[in-house]
């Protein structure tokens, strides 16, 4: 199970899910209507860490956020 | 890099990082200062924060820095901070004016595009996205491609 979190004004709870690669959790995440728009513009992170791979392979435990645009200061 | 609850105390925070630095030799200390400005009849801005991917973004920076011999430093807002008040300050020390110069602009710039921080206008105690003023931040949209494959 990996644990996905979205941030920000996503304003969704953390789901757990069982999948074991991004394309996987896109393949999900994409049957939620509410996420359509948030996902076209959020980044990835995996474990804290922003990710560009589609392709990556997720592990038991690993911690997925969704980060919407950003605006800062 | 610090986070502060509310509005920020520019002076006591500029001052301390001042002290910090001021016997160390270096030539340049820049700072800049975001105040929340009146507009749109806001009455505050208000800030979420996704802590542990700013720490990485910021340590990132520090060590860009320190390959041009230089320190950055950030103090910002978590929650409500009113119309003029202050949210953001970034600073850059550096042993020369040029370097501080252009990595103020810099780290700026780079922190309004990817630092994990969410910004919400407050109107009528509600708070409210500011969409419009968001940036979506490098590599964004990577679970939606997928849809084009």
């Amino acid at each position: 199970m990996v644990i996905v979190e979205f941030l920000g004004p996503i304003n969704k709870e953390p789901i757990e899910l069982d999948v074991k690669s991004l394309k996987e959790l896109a393949d999900v995440l994409k049957q939620d209507e509410s996420l359509k728009d948030w996902l076209k513009n959020s980044a990835i992170a995996v474990n804290d860490e922003i990710v560009n791979d589609i392709d990556l392979k997720l592990n038991d435990g690993d911690k997925i956020s969704i980060l919407p645009p950003v605006c800062g200061g | 890099m610090e986070l502060y609850k509310g509005a920020l105390n520019v002076e006591s925070i500029v001052a301390k990082w001042y002290k910090e630095i001021s016997t160390l030799n270096y030539g340049a200390f820049i700072t800049f200062v975001g105040t929340v400005r009146s507009e749109d009849n806001i009455e505050a801005l208000s800030f979420d924060i996704y802590e542990p991917i700013l720490k990485r973004w910021f340590d990132s920076w520090q060590d860009r820095a320190k390959k041009e011999g230089a320190i950055v430093k950030m103090a910002h807002s978590i929650g409500d901070v009113k119309v003029h008040e202050s949210s953001y300050i970034a600073a850059v020390i550096s042993p020369k004016r040029k370097t501080a110069l252009k990595l103020i602009n810099e780290f700026v710039e780079d922190f309004k595009a990817n630092a994990p921080i969410w910004k919400y206008d407050v109107i009528n105690g509600q708070r409210v996205y500011a969409k419009n003023r968001s940036t979506p931040m490098d590599g964004a949209g990577l679970l939606s491609e997928v849809e084009n494959d």
